[in-house]
């Protein structure tokens, strides 16, 4: 009865949204373990939530606010200390051009 | 009695007393780790410098005045996804291997002020993603009471020490019962606060919306006294909630006349262990023989928590784990020929099974086309949830409830079937949804001589009622044996 | 016949804003730091920090938002846009989609055609992403988070905008409100003010909107007038030999006059906004509107409106004065000490308009003290100083910032007021050039000119001109009695 949600272009669409890449036995797997979540998720198809609020926060809480102050120092050393691949204080990552 | 099989509160008492000291303390447990460890492995990382170096400290805190609460120079385990600037925080992942966090969490900062000691960060599903332990990167933590059996999870490593004798209190952290299914499991004590009562400032986020930091002990007292010192309002954390009492363990009383319990109908159904169903109908006979009301009622929704809780989770988790990139931190792929395929390659190596799988679930219920009908309905589905336990406090002061369908089952067995694996949390995820305080206790031992446990759910900011009607279970039952007694006897 | 082509263009202006802070921790702001020395857990997306906002975000947004005329969302929320690059340590970045601060507002335009309305979509709050720098020499980039976490606010335009001129006239005065209200600095060339052009072309007539391509990296206003003009040939080049426009992304690069295409396979633009659970929603009450609205500063029409009629100024140079706030409140406080508004709206319009462009300044950067012009002015006023004098000091009070009394004193510029040498030089030059004398007497009352001159010089520029005339069309008066 499945209908099937992931088809070569979706999986291939989240595998870029997720930054993961995948060999053909692992994708097949997930797939298949995706699909089996999905078909049980359906039922909340069941549930009318025409007009309900949706809840993206539990508690009503608003307005948290901090003040406008600069309360943070030099902290490179630290910042950076876990660096994989740093170089002249920054960040060194492949080339992004 | 042995120091390791003292309640936290009462080692605190004699270490103030004066009558054990701390460094006696910390080596009574340090030996037991030693004994233990190697058949258990809660922990990944113990540091026994930094350890005898702040007993130094504490003992002079202590000397000193600085260091007066009930629990200053008790040692206490902290769950690997809770970071603590100096040492390692892994949350169990190859991904985050070696990350030593320039800061600690806002409830670490909490343990310290109140002279508590940090014995070592312990094991967990990989990013808190799994109810056994087993998907940790650095292999799996086994149950105390039977070592081919799962602790549970993901606090597997928190609650294993804690029964195992490794640990009087320790640190877990709860998003769809990771700290009261592996409490359960364990034959310990474990409570999720309501959300917003600890601090999240630290704890590597999994699902922001329901992930809550909270304490597992010997006891119910001694959580309630953990929760005290964890407990507090964060500027930090902007779900943080200012709180008008923080002293939870103050007064609490063990009776239980009057209380109003409801029992949820659903929950009694098809799929509950037999047992585990006898247990629950013995403690609703208990509690009313002792003067409390008790009462079966339909509470609805049960139906759709899993698949509400199962895409939430997942959507949050896809976006919180988006930063391990092999940029700024932790492990990255040297493989890679271009930035994307370095990106591709550090997280599919990084990254365990179970936690691609959440991601990739996560990007797919927010992506374009899918967002209206996965993730928004998950979310107006959660507000139904609220509504329906809203209605059902209205009735009772607190609902009883298993905190898991099984015992612990053996190692191995709940990986093949990722399904039926979250199909197992249906008790438990329903509270963070609704982001209500729960506490999971021993009960009784089954057949096969492992732990039952059963919550106790209360409503929001009614952490003090949950832990009296435990109080109240726990002089009915009496005192519950941890599992390293057994294993000596 | 030749098709005839309008373009169509809609502009996401990010101002980055002037806060002493970040927008979601307490680090500084300040630009030109070493890199990653304002970062923190929070900006440099460390496990387990969170985000805590900066209310003065909310207060900067929403005196824009209502300075724009917009209507504010008295509930909104911040969201989660999730795409993976190097300079967003989070892998996503906060801003607002669903639930946007500001919307439906519109900014009035002077066009050729008259004034015109530009209506604005929305505008929200965001945070900055970091710095990447490409590094030759080991072929890799570098990243500085220093700029993460600046707090921005986006604002979206309709697509009401025709041309360049259009376009300008929008983003100046995009640029005036913020400076007025001390949101934002606006400099195109640091980044604090950045425009992306939406455009699209239809055939005159058409009511139908074309494919849109938006454009990127426009540092100054001559880049965006440029690129508009590029742009706008190359999708007209495409629809003439009946290509199709691709809607996309395009990288303008100001030196090659060209925009290229930053497309990839790895770009998904499927950002999958979700509400941030880390932040609670802003709740905006009445009150707080309102208070916002009474604390608003007087922006720049109001103000060149009072100019003309406090100072009797004239449009034109109201207008002027009122090209920046700061230049406003500095010819301000130098009419209110000189108590001669006229006089000192010719200073700032004149010498320092003339010399900020001379030194290639923004007139946000003029610095002087407005009480050393006024005391300058009064100098002049009392005849310490001639005009040319006053000139050089100027230039010395407008580099220097010099006390036009004191430098005065030391460089012995004042006039002489001693009326004894003054009569004898006068009586000297009357004694030296009876022919002028003769000739002034004659009738040709011209000569003058030449006389003050002389005595000038005699005077070595010493003299305040006034007293010079007066003196020498006494001398001359007693003179022509004598003969």
């Amino acid at each position: 009865m499945s209908t099937q949600r992931i088809d070569d272009t979706v999986m291939e669409n989240i595998e870029i949204l997720a930054k993961l890449s995948m060999s053909e036995d692992e994708r097949e797997e997930m797939r298949t373990e995706l699909e089996k979540i999905l078909d049980y998720v359906e039922k909340l198809n069941e549930l009318d939530t025409e007009n309900v609020e949706a809840a993206s926060h539990i508690f009503p809480l608003e307005n948290v606010f901090r003040e406008d102050e600069v309360t943070n120092g030099d902290a490179q050393e630290e910042m950076l200390a876990n660096a994989p691949v740093k170089k002249e204080g920054q960040y060194q990552v492949p080339k992004t051009v | 009695m042995k120091i390791i099989e003292m309640s936290a509160t009462a080692l605190g008492e004699e270490i103030k007393k004066g009558q054990i000291g701390v460094k006696e303390a910390v080596k009574a447990y340090l030996d037991q780790i030693e004994a233990v460890e190697p058949s258990v492995h809660a922990y990944l990382d113990i540091d026994e410098k930094k350890i005898y170096a702040r007993v130094k400290e504490v003992e002079k805190g202590i000397r000193q005045g600085k260091y007066t609460g009930p629990l200053a120079g008790v040692p206490i385990a902290v769950k690997d996804n809770i970071c603590t600037r100096g040492q390692a925080t892994t949350c169990a992942s190859k991904i985050l291997n070696d990350f030593v966090p320039p800061y600690s969490a806002g409830a670490v900062e909490k343990l310290e002020e109140a002279g508590m000691i940090l014995l070592g960060k312990t094991n967990m599903d990989e990013f808190a993603m799994g109810s056994t332990t087993e998907t940790s990167a650095f292999g799996e933590t086994k149950n105390p009471w039977d070592l081919t059996r799962v602790p549970g999870g993901s606090s597997g490593g928190s609650c294993a020490a804690v029964a195992a004798g490794e640990a009087p209190l320790a640190l877990g952290s709860d998003t769809g019962g990771s700290i009261r299914q592996p409490s359960a499991f364990c034959g310990v004590t474990g409570l999720k606060p309501t959300y917003g009562t600890v601090s999240r400032y630290g704890l590597v986020a999994y699902a922001s919306s329901l992930d809550q930091i909270g304490p597992i002990g010997k006891n119910t007292k001694d959580c309630g006294a953990l929760l005290d010192v964890i407990a507090g309002y964060d500027k930090r954390d902007s779900t943080s909630i200012q709180r008008k009492l923080y002293d939870f363990s103050k007064n609490l009383g063990e009776d239980i006349r009057g209380l109003r319990v409801g029992v949820p109908k659903e929950y009694l159904s098809e799929g509950l262990d037999s047992e585990i169903k006898k247990a629950i109908v013995d403690v609703v006979n208990a509690l009313s023989q002792n003067g409390a009301i008790v009462e079966f009622f339909s509470l609805g929704m049960t139906d759709y928590v899993i698949p509400a809780y199962y895409i939430i989770a997942c959507a949050e988790a896809s976006s919180n784990l988006a930063r391990f990139d092999g940029v700024k931190y932790g492990y990255r792929s040297m493989e890679g020929t271009d930035l994307h395929d370095m990106y591709k390659k550090t997280r599919a190596e990084g990254f365990g099974k179970e936690a691609k799988k959440r991601i990739l679930l996560g990007s797919f219920v927010l992506s374009s086309g899918y967002y209206d009908a996965y993730y928004l309905k998950a979310l107006k589905t959660k507000a139904l949830i609220k509504k329906a336990f809203d209605e059902a406090f209205v009735k009772y002061d607190v609902l009883l409830a298993p905190a898991s369908p099984s015992p612990a089952p053996h190692l191995g067995e709940s990986l093949t079937d990722s399904l039926k694996m979250y199909l197992s949390d249906i008790y438990t995820v329903a509270v963070n949804l609704a982001g209500l305080p729960a506490i999971s206790m021993p009960w009784t031992l089954d057949s096969q001589n492992l732990p039952i446990g059963l919550q106790f759910i209360g409503n929001c900011f009614e952490e003090k009622k949950v832990l009296q009607a435990a109080m109240g279970l726990e002089k009915i039952r009496g005192d519950f044996p941890l599992a390293f007694a057994k294993e000596e006897g | 016949m030749e098709k005839q082509y309008e373009t169509v263009i809609g502009l996401e202006v990010h101002v980055e804003l002037s806060t002493e802070s970040k927008i979601f921790c307490g680090c500084s702001t300040k630009f030109g730091g070493a890199p990653n020395t304002h970062t923190c857990p929070v900006c440099a997306g460390l496990p387990g920090a969170l985000p805590v906002l900066n209310k003065q975000v909310v207060e900067y947004a929403l005196a824009l938002g209502l300075a724009a005329n917009c209507q504010i969302n008295q509930y909104c929320k911040f969201d989660r846009k999730n795409y993976f690059y190097p300079d967003n340590p989070q892998n996503y970045q906060i801003s607002q989609l669903y639930l946007p601060i500001c919307h439906d507002g519109f900014l009035e335009i002077q066009t050729a055609a008259g004034p015109k309305k530009v209506r604005i979509h929305e505008m929200h709050m965001e945070e900055d992403a970091g710095k990447l720098i490409h590094d030759e020499w080991d072929d890799c980039s570098l990243v500085d988070y220093n700029r993460s976490g600046v707090p921005l606010i986006e604002i979206v335009s309709e697509p009401d905008m025709r041309n360049a001129q259009e376009v300008i006239a929008y983003l100046e005065k995009l640029r005036l409100i913020c400076q007025y209200l001390g949101v934002s600095d606006c400099k195109l060339q640091e980044g604090s003010m950045r425009a992306d052009v939406n455009l699209s072309v239809r055939e005159v007539g058409s009511r139908e909107l074309g494919t849109r391509t938006e454009m990127k990296n426009l540092n100054s206003f001559k880049a965006v007038a440029r690129a508009i003009e590029g742009e706008r040939a190359r999708q007209i080049e495409l629809l003439e030999e009946g290509r199709p426009v691709v809607q996309e992304t395009r990288r303008w690069d100001d030196n090659k006059e060209y925009s290229y295409a930053m497309r990839s396979k790895e770009d998904a633009k499927d950002y999958r906004y979700f509400p941030d659970p880390d932040l609670p929603p802003v709740r905006i009450s009445d009150d707080w509107i309102k208070r916002i609205r009474e604390a608003q500063p007087e922006l720049q029409e109001e103000k060149a409106k009072r100019y003309m009629e406090q100072y009797g100024l004239s449009d034109y140079d109201a207008g002027l004065l009122t090209q920046s706030r700061h230049l406003g409140e500095m010819f301000e406080k130098t009419a209110a000490i000189c108590q001669m508004p006229k006089k000192a709206a010719n200073w700032y319009i004149g010498e320092t308009l003339r010399l900020v462009k001379e030194e290639g300044m923004e007139t946000e950067d003029i610095s002087f003290s407005p009480e050393h012009l006024a005391e300058l002015i009064l100098m002049t006023d009392r005849g310490e100083l001639n005009n040319k004098t006053a000139k050089d000091v100027f230039r010395m009070i407008f580099t220097e910032d010099v006390d036009p009394v004191v430098y005065a004193e030391e460089k012995g510029l004042k006039t002489v007021l001693d009326t004894g040498l003054l009569e004898e030089t006068v009586e000297k030059v009357l004694e030296e050039n009876p022919d002028t004398v003769k000739q002034y007497l004659d009738g040709k009352t011209k000569v003058t000119g030449f006389l003050v001159g002389q005595i000038m010089k005699q005077m070595k520029g010493k003299a305040d001109p006034k007293q010079v005339n007066q003196l020498l069309g006494q001398k001359l008066q007693e003179a022509g009695e004598k003969v």
